[in-house]
């Protein structure tokens, strides 16, 4: 019990530790560009005197710790600031954009994993064969061509000349409007409205982008679980589930496979996180509007604030999904107790 | 005749050819128990797993006979070395380290061999996986069978792997250097533990070790390997007397504890031991 309460100690003071740095370090990358955050909110025309003034009222005259103090009082009170181009909070705007990827995101992990893993574990069994050989060439194309040149790809043929898919956005335009937010998850927000003309919709708009992603995160999930099989099918445990007579299902999916679920927890882990952090260039192909693109559109016309805000949430994320990480590593691994 | 070995050759194929590790092996054997000694390398290992078929699938293996009680090993299916595998013929491994699966509960290991071969519930598998816990004397076999192969000594979990290979009551068991991981005072007592359990099963047993004196004494019969071939087959009994001179050259090697020697001696090898 002790040894327990002593590991979760540790474990939540290293938690608490990368945050501050998150929080040191966003702060810094709002002092460091060369940005001025009131010429950016008063514009570059404005007289003398409302400069100072702005100056001033975003306590910008303040000393560099005071600063950084109000900064994280802010912070805790989720209080990130507005943002200049749309006019909102960041943290108003974060609650809007994030549903768009985190839906995107979910997909394309599950898509990913529930073709990349049985796919690894198959090319591990069969390695050295044709197979294994296919298997990787998928794979090495998944991971090398540029996901933007997948995407165009993809627009051009299903979208532009097949006609089969519908273009970019989350939604035709005719339902725009009609679906009441509540979760802003699209495909569940439909499914409440009872509408499901707007949900087959939704999805269609989610193929494209989300088999793309998918594809890319396949790969390596898959590459991943082969070498972790392969080393795992090595094990003298393995011979003694086939000398017990278990079907050789038995022996991957029953012995060796359990044996490689940390190892696997962590990959999927890091690839979700990568896919939360938006999909930057895939949601600008598809005008997507997830936080990728929020934070692209922002970077590129000196919206400080929402440039830190979503940096800090993709910090938060990574933090998150670690310690969701670690947790499961101890109920799926007994030796980690 | 449980198995029938004839002629055996085992080799493994690579960019410069054919390399035979097993060179024409022969041996049989009945309800009795069997021991095979000789150094690393002198293919035992490799004999005991080609009669199970696991071996890697890149293994060339060649038999005038390989066969467990009437049934040709090497035109088996697989699905008819399965119905052999764990049921017929169990097999222990050296190192319960590693052998034993290290995310599965104890219990849950032993029920599936009773499982898949007995059939009936989950809890009756359990249940079965305690008694057989408790036959190879492990004190608290509930605790046990809740416990992680981590979590115990490896006395402890050669005792499992003897009990999960029991489990479907097997004729022959297959013992690859069962003691050779263990502590000097635990190797004594698995095996009088084997040895009671073959005993009272009336069970063929294949004894596969590097310790000669500890064959004579569990053994009826030894048969003593040297680079892929049997050199001598002989009474266990007999063994610490035999004749050939690889066998006295391996006996030779062991230090004494009564006699001290300033050095051991160190085999010179006759090719005309191969022929």
């Amino acid at each position: 019990m002790n040894r327990r309460f002593k590991s979760l100690a540790a474990t939540l003071s290293s938690v608490l530790l990368t945050l501050f740095g998150l929080t040191v370090l966003t702060f810094l990358i709002g002092r460091v560009m060369p940005v001025d955050p009131v010429i950016a909110a008063v514009g570059d025309n404005a007289p003398e005197d409302v400069i100072l003034r702005a100056r001033t009222e975003m306590g910008l005259d303040q000393p560099i710790p005071v600063q950084f103090l109000h900064y994280v009082y802010q912070l805790a009170h989720g209080d990130f600031g507005m943002s200049v181009l749309t006019k909102n909070p960041v943290a108003q705007d974060i609650v809007r954009f994030f549903p768009a990827t985190f839906e995107l995101a979910t997909a394309a992990l599950l898509l990913a994993a529930l073709v990349g893993i049985p796919l690894g574990v198959w090319a591990a069994v069969r390695q050295g064969s044709f197979t294994d050989q296919a298997i990787r060439v998928v794979c090495l194309a998944g991971h090398s061509v540029p996901v933007f040149m997948l995407s165009l790809i993809s627009l051009l043929v299903f979208y532009s000349a097949l006609d089969i898919a519908p273009g970019p956005g989350r939604q035709d335009i005719i339902y725009d409007g009609m679906i009441d937010t509540v979760t802003g998850i699209l495909t569940i927000d439909t499914l409440i409205a009872g509408d499901f003309d707007a949900f087959r919709d939704a999805l269609a708009h989610m193929a494209q982008p989300v088999i793309i992603l998918a594809y890319f995160s396949m790969a390596y999930i898959a590459r991943m679980t082969r070498a972790f099989m392969i080393d795992a099918l090595k094990g003298e445990f393995v011979i003694t589930a086939r000398a017990k007579g278990l079907t050789l299902a038995t022996v991957i999916w029953g012995h060796a496979f359990p044996t490689v679920a940390v190892q696997l927890v962590t990959v999927i882990a890091l690839t979700y996180a990568g896919l939360l952090e938006g999909a930057v260039v895939t949601e600008t192909v598809f005008s997507w509007p997830g936080i990728g693109q929020y934070l692209t559109v922002s970077l590129m016309n000196a919206d400080m604030n929402p440039v830190i805000g979503t940096t800090l949430l993709i910090g938060l994320i990574y933090v998150g999904l670690n310690l969701i990480a670690d947790i499961l590593y101890r109920v799926l691994d007994p030796r980690v107790k | 005749m449980l198995v029938e070995i004839n002629n055996l050759k085992i080799g493994f194929q690579s960019r410069t050819g054919l390399h035979q590790a097993v060179k024409g092996v022969s041996m049989t054997l009945g309800t009795e128990k069997l021991g095979i000694v000789g150094e690393s390398g002198s293919g035992k290992s490799l004999t005991a797993r080609a009669l199970m078929k696991l071996l890697p699938k890149q293994t060339v293996i060649e038999a005038d006979k390989l066969a467990f009680d009437g049934i040709d090993i090497l035109a088996a299916s697989e699905k008819q070395m399965r119905s052999i595998r764990g049921k017929r013929a169990g097999f222990i491994l050296q190192d319960p380290k590693y052998s034993l699966n290290p995310v599965k509960t104890i219990g849950s290991q032993v029920a599936e061999s009773w499982h898949t071969h007995k059939g009936g519930s989950r809890r009756q598998a359990l249940e079965a996986a305690i008694m057989l816990l408790e036959q190879v004397k492990i004190r608290d076999p509930k605790k046990v069978a809740a416990a992680y192969p981590h979590e115990v000594s490896g006395g402890m979990g050669q005792r499992v792997m003897i009990a999960m290979m029991l489990a479907p009551d097997p004729e022959l068991l297959i013992a690859d250097e069962p003691t050779s991981a263990l502590d000097a005072t635990v190797q004594a007592e698995i095996l009088r533990l084997i040895e009671e359990l073959v005993s009272e099963r009336g069970m063929g047993l294949l004894l596969i070790s590097h310790d000669l004196p500890l064959v004579s004494h569990f053994c009826d019969r030894v048969a003593v390997m040297y680079a892929g071939h049997v050199v001598e087959e002989l009474k266990a009994s007999e063994l610490l007397s035999a004749q050939h001179p690889y066998t006295r050259g391996l006996l030779n090697c062991m230090p004494s504890l009564i006699h001290p020697k300033e050095r051991l001696p160190v085999l010179t090898r006759d090719p005309e031991w191969l022929k």
